[in-house]
């Protein structure tokens, strides 16, 4: 009997975006992300086979695919399916085995989990359905606010002070931001209350698990400097930050379906 | 006295949350406002029966986002700070998730 | 205090107005009092004489309290020669931490409120229902309009009247019209999934195209809002009479689902237009009602 390679994928479903990352033997070699669209389903096809291409990997030759995320009823054919906070509790540990809290913050939703050392999930905490506790505030409030979103993160950093902000509705928020602005209180300081009232609330979530470090903080907002931020200063911690952490669910997804494939062979 | 009781806090997906105040039962000696660990409660002065009488609320800045604040008091324990510290059983929590 | 934006359309457009019920004349010798609403969007003063409503202003609340507090008492004077020195006694309420420089005492706007409607609707009144453009508000009382329960929603736009604004913007159907659009559906479609104003219009967007028609898609978000509020209600408790106030009193798709819901008729609107009393004056009457009892009670 001939010992193949063994190749998985995990697929992350998420709401704005689908992820894809593929392992060979445990090692990442390739990852994909398309935005969700119409037909998720279909990008998500689309996704997995060029992330198969830019790896040079035949899809035959995929031993197991496991779906994690918000759509996964929607995930092309796949083998088995993870929770969205087991898989962020698996790769959370996997890139920084010190992980004992993850915070994920994606488009739509926001999550802690606290793990242990072998990246097990013990207790997590989602957010309640409500727009202004996930990524989707920080984007409707840099449109009020009429600066690009990847410009928030670096224009809040020149802000000494944040401007007085109060609202903890998207809705509500986006006419807060025009009085500001009508105000005259500078874009800077603007942007810096929005960061600081998502932290406020993100944190407040995380606390209800008891935070033990090293917190660990993944999905698409981790990668905004501004965010980041200003949650280091509402836990009064660093949080870490791995590389690409929108890519943690997928990567999760795609640890586990290593592990149950070389589970499968054995 | 009749009651005033008084509810602030929201219902949605998830379930619904509310700091209730039975602002009959309340003797205004705010031990639950200093045992809040979020500073989320003060007195406020109410007109009953054209007296006054100073009660614990939620306050003004926190009363519209009671979702987040409570957070961290919220899960299923069945006694917050603010419950423990009231000595009149004028202060409850309620979460009924969904 | 929130700025209105300029220009900025608010909801169930209404017109600044003043009118005074009576043309007789008042005597220094009268107990003359008042009340002044300042609300996040209105402002709203009632002028009373010995206990009966005299005038009434309906103004724009501007960035400032104390001039919206001035230029609605101020509307509510005009033209009937009364100076604020002739007030026996002033009550002031309102959204948020309002000064109300004119006033004697500040009252809280869910005391004003319960005892304007028990005035307007009568004192079998047991159930208040406000729905204004930035929270929802669930009101018992007792048959002298004394509160004795009372709960505050969370700062959500879902079932606000802003929430329906961003509603009607979305499907592109003209504000007033939206209550009666959403009852142009031969079935009640499911509710639309999630409360969160932001979530839902993205879930709505979802079913335009799946080939849902608007008035489908409205009344799906709208049922969503109604069953909400109900929610609300029901942990208040639901006694008759029950009165609707608000902008969202005139939103025939959001009244006709709750009475549906919760199998009670609301009491109908008054004819404010033919000689009664506006509910949007409901706080400011309660507060110039509260200011004459204080007045008595001082003396």
């Amino acid at each position: 009997m001939t010992v193949s390679t063994l190749i998985t994928a995990g697929i992350d479903m998420g709401t704005q975006s689908v992820k894809v990352v593929i392992l060979k033997e445990g090692k990442i070699i390739s990852r994909n992300q398309a935005f969700s669209g119409f037909n998720p389903k279909e990008t998500a096809e689309k996704a997995l086979t060029d992330a198969l291409e830019n790896a040079n990997v035949p899809r035959t030759t995929i031993n197991h695919i496991t779906a994690t995320g918000s759509g996964v009823e929607m995930a092309p054919n796949s083998d088995s399916t993870i929770s969205m906070m087991g898989a962020d509790a698996k790769a959370g540990v996997y890139l920084i085995p010190s992980a004992r809290t993850i915070i994920d913050v994606g488009a739509e939703e926001a999550r802690g989990v606290k793990c242990d050392s072998k990246g097990r999930m013990l207790n997590f905490v989602v957010n309640e359905r409500c727009a202004a506790g996930a990524g989707a505030f920080i984007e409707a409030m840099a449109r009020a606010l009429e600066v690009e979103l990847d410009e928030m993160g670096p224009l809040s950093l020149k802000a000494e002070r944040a401007s007085p902000i109060n609202a903890s509705c998207v809705i509500f928020g986006e006419s807060d931001v025009v009085s500001l602005i009508h105000r005259q209180e500078s874009k800077p300081e603007i942007a810096r209350a929005i960061f600081d009232a998502m932290a406020d609330r993100v944190s407040s979530m995380v606390h209800r698990l008891g935070i033990s470090p090293d917190v660990v903080l993944i999905g698409g907002v981790a990668k905004d400097v501004g965010f980041v931020a200003s949650l280091n200063r509402t836990l009064g911690l660093e949080v870490l930050v791995p590389e690409n952490p929108e890519y943690t669910g997928a990567l999760g997804a795609a640890l586990v379906a290593n592990k149950r494939a070389g589970d499968t062979k054995n | 006295m009749k009651q005033i009781i008084t509810h602030y806090g929201y219902s949605d997906a998830s379930g619904e949350y509310y700091v209730v105040i039975d602002t009959a039962k309340c003797d205004g000696c705010a031990e639950c406002i200093r045992q809040c660990p979020k500073a989320a409660l003060e007195l406020v002065t109410l007109l009953v029966d054209l007296e006054d009488k100073v009660v614990a609320a939620v306050s003004e800045d926190h009363r519209k986002k009671i979702k987040y604040t409570c957070s961290l008091c919220k899960p299923e324990k069945n006694q917050t700070p603010c419950m423990t510290a009231c000595s009149q059983k004028a202060i409850r929590c309620v979460w009924n998730p969904i | 205090m929130k700025v209105v934006q300029e220009g900025k359309k608010e909801y169930w457009r209404w017109q600044e107005y003043q009118k005074i019920l009576s043309s007789k004349n008042w005597e220094k010798s009268d107990i003359i009092t008042a009340g002044v609403d300042v609300g996040s969007v209105g402002s709203k003063a009632v002028v009373m004489i010995n206990g009966e409503v005299y005038s009434w202003s309906v103004t724009r609340t501007g960035s400032n309290s104390p001039d919206s507090a001035k230029k609605a008492i101020g509307w509510a004077m005009e033209g009937t020669g009364l100076e604020l020195d002739d007030f026996k006694y002033i009550v002031g309420t309102g959204y948020g931490r309002v000064n109300v420089p004119m006033a004697n005492k500040a009252v809280t706007e869910i005391a004003c409120h319960a005892k304007g409607a028990n005035h307007i609707w009568g004192p079998t009144v047991r159930t208040i229902l406000d729905v204004g453009g930035q929270d929802i508000k669930a009101i018992r009382c007792d048959q002298t309009g004394r509160v004795t329960s009372f709960l505050m929603n969370d700062k959500c736009a879902a079932g606000t009247g802003r929430g329906m604004e961003v509603f009607a913007d979305l499907l592109q159907i003209p504000i007033e019209d939206i209550g009666e659009v959403s009852l142009r559906v031969d079935e009640e479609p499911e509710p639309v999934s999630c409360t969160c104003v932001a979530f839902a219009k993205t879930e709505a967007m979802g079913l335009l195209r799946k080939g849902w028609s608007k008035e489908k898609v409205l009344a799906a978000y709208t049922r969503a809002m109604a069953i909400r509020m109900c929610a609300l209600l029901k942990r208040v408790g639901i006694e008759k009479d029950f009165v609707i106030t608000g902008g969202q009193s005139k939103n025939i798709g959001v009244v006709t689902r709750i009475e549906k819901i919760l199998g009670i008729k609301r009491l109908p609107m008054p004819n404010w237009r033919g000689g009664g009393l506006d509910p949007m004056i409901a706080g400011a009457l309660g507060a110039a009602i509260i200011a004459k009892a204080l007045h008595e009670r001082s003396k």
